[in-house]
């Protein structure tokens, strides 16, 4: 089987044994299989709000999906993107509620600023792997707890006196579209979506046609080698990091300018960053497959509100079959990864 | 009936369209080491990959033992007595010796591993085939060589009865070489029976009883080693005539490529293994350097290259410092490096053979332009590279992994070569080529040569120092310690040299 149709054929398969576990545990606890997934899908398109609210699911979806494959190409793992994306957030409304500009400078520098903050908080492990050979999961992890905590702390002193959310962000900073909105019946879909979209071409274009991505995906596939060649290893795996922390910061900007339009400090992850790996797995780190997987994951995440409300199917039963979908594609990987090393000590 | 204990029939295995094994059939007698000899490309890894289990034949029949067998993997051929020592390791290094052996065959008492029996059992094997490994070292902590035996452990661990050494030789030191052709006799007296795929026609002389020549894929018949010769053995692999002795005119030296002065290299544990070298290198001529491995030739290497830091002394190249610049200024001022490990350096083995034929040049025009990849510049390129230097290929978008070791060889010398540089930096270059890929490259470091341009050679083989060089430096603990000419001097002296003896000699002088 060429590559080509492994990538494409093991995410198919993947999903489809999830739902087929997915219904036999919808028909083993009573419940009406057919009407659940009928329920799934009028829940992702059966309104056109409801589709809506799955594009503006899919914008950050997409992002942080980006920014886990293209750490992923070059041989990095970045398990922070959860972090990266908060900071980012956090970036962005401050920028928000801090400035009077008009809108053709405000919106840009509320983005910018959330692409900077995720690409400096990206930056820290990748310096430390590439001066100390620290691993990059361990710093990314401890970061995303850094990350959670000192942005909330910072909401409370910074973005408001003690409160418990910041103010909301000027319109001038918005990334909210009556358009759309009209469109969809006031779904929250926003502008963001485009953000996305071009950030997976910017994604491909850097890995697939550039110098500096043919000495990126080198330097993740083989760092004696690449040294040999004459590339500056440490500062690749850098700078991949710090690339992959820009999307993750642009998925924080999506939320913080976009779907909310502020701030609020969180008792725990948003899940987005985590659901990025899932999604990048998914799409076998590629740019075009990242963008369906992640439609797929905010079909699914949006869809699934509708499954209580109308099949009576309860929120953990649905909350599972997400969760086993995620697994078969996870273990499709691992499938994969399996099936790699066992053709590669064949053509050794 | 039972004279044969494998017989490979009329076997042919594809890769998608590309037939590496066109109806080859292999017969292995009980007790005898059979060669299996061909050139680079030619097919004798993805035969023994078929046998071995990790590759379905589309066609053709497997005895064991006059029964016809199906082996699916690599666990089959194991039941069936089937060992394989490839070219490429399989060890975990950061585990011992018995914790690799025992690897998906542990021993355990009450659901824990029982590391002792197996450690006692490894010493056992160890000591009856005279293989002398410790059962507790760490696999990075020992030597290639070593390493090898651990290979031959594991397989004789799960019972093997035939083994199959994938161009065991190639990796090993010529001492090695030695104590590894013992153990293949030893392994001979104990019953065993023995596959050996080697390029290295005096050892086929030297310890096989039969042997199996395959060209292009194909069959091409098996003969007593007793009733042929080396030069025979060329010609039936190469399908035409092989000189052995390179032809070369007296060299003609002129300035300094390359000076090397007081150099200090630590190696990767701290300890001093170059301590103050002093090396010429002028244009015009070939300096091979001799020496037991071991003695700093690769942190040399690796200093001049740029790949590892040197604590003191000076590098000069074309009269420029260059020592410690980082790796690409030393190679845009004229230096090109054949690595002695590729997969390791030579090549990103998961980049295609057109992509790994500018892996130092991609960024220059006309493959990059303000940023931007030229594909078909690079491919381009790759087609005339692949062409000239004869690497054996699919096409130039398969994947360097794809590729047999030899063609892999192949490529990155093509690669390093073609980029004329004023210094070429060849180490061990021909491990794991054919005959007829060995005269071949030997020519181009001539023709480079007597283009005016200056060739450091390492090897250790001294067969190959002693026909190409020009000079001959010799390397004993770091330091060069003799500098002879060729012509001048025999393998016996250079072993001395190699030994340490002048240098000993030199130091009692000073003592007295
Ligand atoms: N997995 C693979 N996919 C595609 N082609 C392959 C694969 N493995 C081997 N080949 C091709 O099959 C041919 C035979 O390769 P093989 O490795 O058997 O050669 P070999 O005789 O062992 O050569 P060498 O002496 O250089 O090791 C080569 O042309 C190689 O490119
Ligand atoms: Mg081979």
């Amino acid at each position: 089987m060429s590559s080509r149709m492994r990538n494409i054929l093991i995410p198919i398969i993947a999903v489809l044994l999830g739902v087929l576990v997915g219904t036999i545990i919808m028909i083993v606890s009573g419940y009406d299989a057919v009407a659940g997934f009928q329920a799934l899908w009028n829940g992702a398109f059966g309104d056109i709000y409801f589709t809506g609210e799955v594009v503006r699911q899919v914008t950050p979806y997409i992002l942080a999906g980006l920014a886990v494959a293209f750490a992923f190409r070059t041989g990095l793992f970045n398990i922070g993107v959860e972090g990266q994306l908060i900071v980012g957030w956090v970036a962005a409304v401050w920028v928000g509620v801090s400035f009077d500009l008009p809108k053709i400078f405000h919106l840009p520098l509320a983005v910018l600023a959330a692409a900077v903050a995720g690409a400096l908080w990206a930056f820290i492990p990748g310096y430390l792997k590439a001066k100390f050979r620290v691993h990059e999961v361990i710093v990314t992890i401890m970061l995303n707890y850094t990350a959670l905590h000192i942005t909330n702390h910072f909401i409370r002193t910074v973005l408001s006196d003690g409160k418990e959310r910041s103010e909301n962000i000027a319109t001038t900073a918005s990334l909210r579209s009556p358009f759309f909105e009209g469109l969809t019946e006031y779904s929250r879909m926003h502008w963001g979506i485009f953000i996305a979209i071009i950030c997976a071409i910017i994604m491909w274009f850097i890995l697939e046609k550039t110098t500096r991505g043919f000495e990126l995906r080198a330097v993740g596939f083989n760092e004696h080698a690449s040294q040999y060649a004459g590339m500056n290893v440490k500062q690749n795996i850098i700078l991949s990091m710090v690339i992959s922390g820009t999307f993750a910061g642009l998925a924080g900007a999506m939320e913080g300018l976009g779907t909310f339009g502020y701030t609020a400090i969180k008792g725990g992850f948003t899940g987005v960053g985590f659901d990025g790996i899932a999604v990048a797995l998914l799409g076998a780190n590629t740019a075009i497959g990242v963008v369906l997987a992640a439609i797929l994951f905010g079909s699914l995440k949006v869809g699934a509100l509708n499954m209580p409300l109308e099949a009576g199917i309860p929120n953990e039963l649905v909350d599972i079959i997400i969760a086993l979908i995620i697994f078969f594609v996870a273990s499709s990987y691992i499938i994969r990864w399996f099936i790699d090393r066992i053709s590669k000590k064949g053509a050794k | 009936m039972e004279e044969y204990v494998i017989e490979m029939l009329n076997i042919r295995k594809e890769f998608s369209g590309f037939v590496a094994n066109d109806n080859i059939t292999l017969q292995l007698k009980k007790g005898e080491i059979h060669a299996l000899l061909g050139e680079n490309g030619a097919g004798k890894s993805t035969l023994m990959n078929v046998l071995f289990g990790l590759y379905q034949p589309e066609a053709g029949e497997i005895k064991v033992k006059g029964e016809s067998v199906n082996i699916t993997d690599p666990n089959v051929a194991n039941d069936l007595g089937i060992g394989m020592v490839h070219q490429h390791f399989m060890l975990v290094d950061t585990f011992t010796v018995t914790e690799n052996i025992i690897l998906g065959k542990e021993t355990s008492k009450g659901g824990v591993i029982d590391i002792k029996t197996a450690e006692e059992e490894v010493r056992k094997i160890s000591e009856r085939y005279g293989l002398a490994v410790d059962p507790q070292a760490k696999i990075s902590d020992i030597s290639v060589g070593m390493q090898q035996r651990v290979e031959i452990l594991k397989t004789l661990y799960r019972g093997a009865e035939i083994l199959i050494f994938d161009e065991p030789t190639a990796v090993l030191t010529p001492q090695e070489i030695k104590e590894l052709i013992q153990i293949l006799k030893t392994l001979i007296n104990e019953g065993k029976s023995i596959i050996l795929i080697t390029h290295k026609l005096k050892e086929i002389m030297e310890v096989c009883d039969r042997v199996t020549v395959i060209r292009k894929g194909k069959g091409i018949g098996t003969v007593n080693v007793s009733e042929t010769n080396p030069t025979d053995l060329a010609s039936l692999m190469v399908g035409r005539e092989v000189t052995f002795k390179t032809e070369k005119t007296e060299a003609k030296p002129t300035s300094d490529v390359l000076l090397i002065n007081d150099l200090v290299v630590k190696d990767s544990r701290g300890v001093e293994a170059v301590r103050g070298l002093n090396l010429n290198v002028r244009a015009g001529e070939i300096v091979g350097i001799a020496g037991v491995d071991g003695n700093g030739q690769s942190e040399l290497i690796e200093a001049i290259t740029g790949l590892r830091k040197a604590d003191k002394g000076s590098i000069k190249l074309n009269n420029k410092e260059i020592l410690n610049l980082p790796p690409r200024k030393i190679t845009e001022s004229g230096l090109a490096h054949i690595p002695q490990d590729r997969h390791k350096h030579g090549l990103v083995l998961n980049y295609s053979v057109g992509e790994n034929m500018v892996l130092q040049t991609y960024y220059q025009k006309p493959f990059s332009r303000s940023g931007i990849m030229n594909f078909k510049q690079i491919f381009d390129k790759a087609r005339s590279l692949i062409s000239e230097f004869d690497v054996r290929t699919p096409s130039e978008f398969t994947p360097a992994r794809a590729l047999s070791g030899g063609n892999q060889q192949k490529a990155i010398i093509g690669r390093e070569v073609d980029r004329n540089p004023d210094i070429l930096i060849a180490a061990q270059p021909t491990r794991g080529l054919d005959v007829g890929a060995i005269e071949f490259i030997h020519q181009r470091l001539i023709d480079q040569r007597d283009n005016g341009k200056a060739v450091l050679l390492i090897s250790f083989e001294l067969e190959e120092i002693m026909n190409v060089s020009d000079r001959i430096a010799v390397i004993y603990e770091g330091e060069i310690v003799a500098v002879v000419d060729p012509k001048e001097t025999t393998e016996q002296e250079l072993g001395l040299l190699m030994a340490g003896s002048k240098r000993q000699e030199a130091g009692e002088e000073t003592n007295v």
